[in-house]
């Protein structure tokens, strides 16, 4: 915290990422009612990717951080993408 | 040289060190959060039908207003950090105090949430699920438990945010030195992100 200077957001940047939050929110809502057959929950969980990366990327400042924590958590979502993978290839061969 | 370095003004601290411990405990959460849904995965690829009828069982509006109002408390703990960096103590502590009252609120609505389900006979080892069958039974204690653990991390959250404010009152955590509200905000922000999944996975089954 001493030798480097720290990145400090502004509050107006946080209210921007918080109202980008609320429209997403919001058109997860809205999608439901939505006849997409099995998209609907692809749709949804895409909406909620999104907002997790919103609040990863500025509220947990993945952005202005060492780039070292960026780089796990892709790496831990990558690990829990794969695994969610070879279950469904396993359940869907049975 | 303990006798000599006892009572010197230095204090060693590794906020970096720190911080990445806090990330390391995140990754152990989300690989936790994780197993949980991929065993939802799999039961609602078993059970689509039963899903879909417990999904519709679930309160929308609750579910939303929740989410709602715990993005708001994400973002005045985010806001609680910028004004500590900017030493403006009294901003902080009204921030906290905000995201304080949200997470009681949350709870306070899951209380009423829960109640009317299990009001209703929905609860782990009633008849009513018993008659509704194997796949009403999953989503019912997937929602018991998913839920319950994310509820207990709020829980958590409030006790550390009453230490956090506690020190900031006793400007134990300033301008110069602000690693614990960092990494609670960060802890919270974790509690939030599994919000983000939880709710259209159970209340927005189409």
């Amino acid at each position: 915290m001493s030798e480097e200077k720290h990145h400090i957001s502004s509050y107006k940047s946080h209210l921007f990422v918080l109202l980008a939050l609320f429209v997403l929110t919001g058109a997860s809502v809205a999608v439901t009612s939505l006849e997409m057959g099995p998209f609907n929950t692809l749709v949804a969980m895409l909406i909620a990717g999104g907002k997790a990366a919103i609040v990863l990327i500025w509220f947990m400042h993945l952005k202005f951080d060492n780039k070292l924590y960026a780089i796990f958590t892709t790496f831990v979502l990558v690990i829990f993408l794969l695994v969610l993978y070879v279950t469904f290839f396993d359940y869907s061969y049975r | 040289m303990e006798k000599h370095e006892e009572h010197t003004a230095h204090v060693h601290r590794d906020d970096e060190g720190d911080k990445l411990g806090m990330w390391l405990f995140i990754f152990t959460e989300l690989l936790l959060f994780g197993m949980l849904f991929l065993m939802y995965a799999v039961y609602r690829h078993k059970n689509p039908e039963a899903f879909l009828l417990g999904g519709e069982e679930l309160d929308v509006f609750i579910g939303t207003f929740n989410t709602v109002i715990l993005l708001i408390s994400s973002a005045t703990v985010a806001m609680s950090i910028t004004a500590i960096q900017r030493g403006n103590k009294k901003q902080a502590l009204v921030l906290l105090g905000i995201t304080l009252f949200i997470a009681v609120l949350f709870l306070v609505n899951k209380y009423f949430e829960w109640g009317a389900k299990i009001e209703y006979g929905f609860y782990p080892g009633s008849d009513l699920l018993h008659e509704l069958g194997h796949g009403t039974t999953l989503f019912f204690g997937l929602y018991y438990i998913m839920s319950g653990i994310h509820a207990l991390h709020i829980l958590i959250g409030i006790g550390l945010f009453i230490y956090v404010v506690w020190q900031i009152r006793r400007d134990k955590i300033h301008s110069t030195d602000y690693v614990w509200l960092e990494n609670t905000g960060l802890y919270w922000h974790l509690v939030d992100l599994i919000w983000i999944f939880l709710f259209p996975l159970f209340y927005l089954i189409h």
